[in-house]
């Protein structure tokens, strides 16, 4: 008999709530193993605060976020070295050379054989002339790059990431989206996108959670989304989301 | 929901050892961090160690009492660097913008502390030891001569800065880098008190009380009564190091507590200001 795979991530009607501010306002997903999925909303929409809730940065009001069976924060030690993170807002040591931060991270998730996966990450993800370099002194682009080094270097089963190609250049947004599809298909990793970029959403992801003011307004895979809202782009659907004439759209492409 | 208090307080070698590696990386890199960590001290040690060779010159009690002052500042310097040591490690992440990328580790809160008690040695050792041989060239004064009381000074001394470095390390992280002025700060308000260059007798009763429930007052008291009148006070030391154990341990829940708190009101996304 077939033993059915549990949800890499399970997030059963989850609140946080601010002083008087509901952030995320009792979202229920799951996700997968092997998925990806975006996490799509305007600014203020819960998608940074639902992603730190699964990663145990912020502790729920109400309601559960499990990954990989283990219940965040209060379990989160089961599972910390399987998972990763990656954003922009979140920076590497700048003094530190780029061998020298991936040594650190690889130490604390004891990766083995630590010399050979930094040169194996930095041939995959093209950093090997800038091992040595003060990760303070690279580019924007060369920075994201080595913040996904580091969120790969223990080759996690669940990713969560927070707008990583935010200030790239179209080239090497376009570079990072085809090193993190790699990485997805090798691995068979979960992974959880949120961003604002539309084309992106549509070009990873085999799903798109829709949120806004906290809720989720919708969640299903971006051409279900382009049908039912009667659009041609996720932009378009993200706009009729926003701007509150979601329900009128879908009406309409009926 | 037990599997935060048993797991979090397990200690893994290697984690505390990644950790101390980033700050030595990171000392390594800067020559100005590492000249900051001898230049106050050393200051220090010539104000007072002239001072006190001008008051030897006119006072027979100071006579008597060779070396009371710059034992006292190399002391106040083993509390006051050693909790700066381990706020200033803290503080890099906070600088570095780094906490969040700690924090999704498998670093626990206690291996974090560790670390930092690690660096606030090592730093201190940089800091401390090159002005303690410059006491003895420049005015004769060995604070190695004083044997095993020096470890038990240094033993409570160093204990009272992890506990201070703790809790401001955790108000920090709740209250973001508004707060880091206590790092530097905080210590001064201990200085009046713990009687680091004057006998308790000195202060008025009330204030005494206060006094007493700090353990570096008994650490200068031990000092006084070492260098004035060579005996050493165990029975001091025991006390000290019995208030020590209870702060360290309070401030280690202190830590933890602040830790949640920072969880619950979502202050470790953003570890700015």
């Amino acid at each position: 008999m077939l033993v059915p795979t549990p949800p890499a991530i399970v997030v059963d009607n989850l609140v946080k709530v601010y002083k008087t501010t509901r952030a995320v306002d009792g979202i229920s997903f799951s996700l997968p193993v092997g998925s990806i999925t975006g996490l799509l909303g305007g600014n203020g929409a819960g998608k940074t605060t639902t992603i730190a809730m699964i990663l145990g940065l912020v502790m729920p009001t109400s309601g559960t976020a499990k990954v990989l069976g283990a219940e965040m924060p209060w379990q989160r030690y089961q599972v910390l070295h399987r998972m990763n993170f990656e954003s922009p807002y979140v920076d590497m040591p700048h003094r530190l050379t780029v061998r020298q931060n991936l040594k650190v991270f690889g130490k604390l998730y004891a990766v083995e054989d630590l010399p050979g996966r930094i040169r194996l990450i930095a041939e995959q993800l093209d950093l090997t002339d800038f091992l040595d370099r003060p990760t303070g002194k690279l580019s924007a682009g060369q920075k994201t790059r080595v913040a996904l080094a580091k969120a790969l270097i223990n080759q996690p089963d669940v990713l969560l990431l927070d707008e990583p190609t935010a200030s790239l250049d179209p080239d090497t947004a376009d570079w990072v989206r085809t090193r993190l599809e790699q990485y997805r298909l090798e691995r068979g990793a979960t992974v959880l996108l949120a961003s604002h970029n539309m084309a992106e959403v549509e070009r990873l992801c085999e799903r798109v959670i829709m949120m806004k003011q906290g809720r989720i307004e919708d969640d299903d895979t971006p051409q279900r989304l382009l049908d039912r809202y009667g659009r041609a782009t996720l932009e378009e659907v993200f706009l009729d989301i926003a701007r509150g004439r979601g329900e009128a759209a879908r009406e309409a492409a009926q | 929901m037990s599997t935060v208090s048993t797991s979090a307080m397990t200690l893994a070698p290697h984690r505390i050892g990644a950790m101390v590696l980033r700050y030595v990386y990171l000392l390594r890199s800067s020559w100005s961090r590492v000249l900051e960590l001898i230049y106050w001290p050393a200051v220090q040690l010539f104000v007072w160690g002239f001072l006190q060779l001008y008051i030897a010159q006119n006072a027979s009690f100071f006579a008597r009492a060779g070396g009371m002052f710059i034992a006292a500042v190399l002391m106040w310097d083993i509390l006051f660097r050693g909790q700066l040591g381990f706020s200033v490690s803290f503080l890099e992440e906070m600088w570095a913008r780094n906490l969040g990328n700690l924090m999704i580790s498998p670093l626990r809160p206690i291996e974090f502390v560790s670390a930092l008690m690690v660096m606030s040695l090592i730093r201190l050792a940089v800091g401390v030891l090159p002005v303690t041989l410059i006491a003895i060239i420049f005015f004769g004064f060995n604070l190695y001569s004083l044997g095993f009381a020096l470890a038990a000074f240094f033993l409570n001394l160093i204990l009272t800065s992890w506990s201070v470095g703790i809790v401001i390390s955790g108000v920090v992280l709740r209250n973001g880098m508004g707060a880091e002025s206590l790092a530097w700060t905080a210590m001064f308000v201990l200085m009046p008190l713990t009687c680091v260059y004057y006998p308790v007798s000195v202060l008025p009763g009330w204030l005494q009380t206060i006094a007493w429930a700090l353990p570096p007052t008994y650490v200068f008291e031990g000092m006084r009564a070492l260098i004035l009148d060579h005996q050493f006070r165990a029975d001091l030391m025991i006390m000290a190091f019995a208030l020590n154990v209870a702060y360290f341990a309070a401030a280690v829940l202190v830590f933890l507590q602040l830790l949640n708190s920072a969880r619950r009101i979502g202050s470790l996304l953003q570890s700015g200001e």
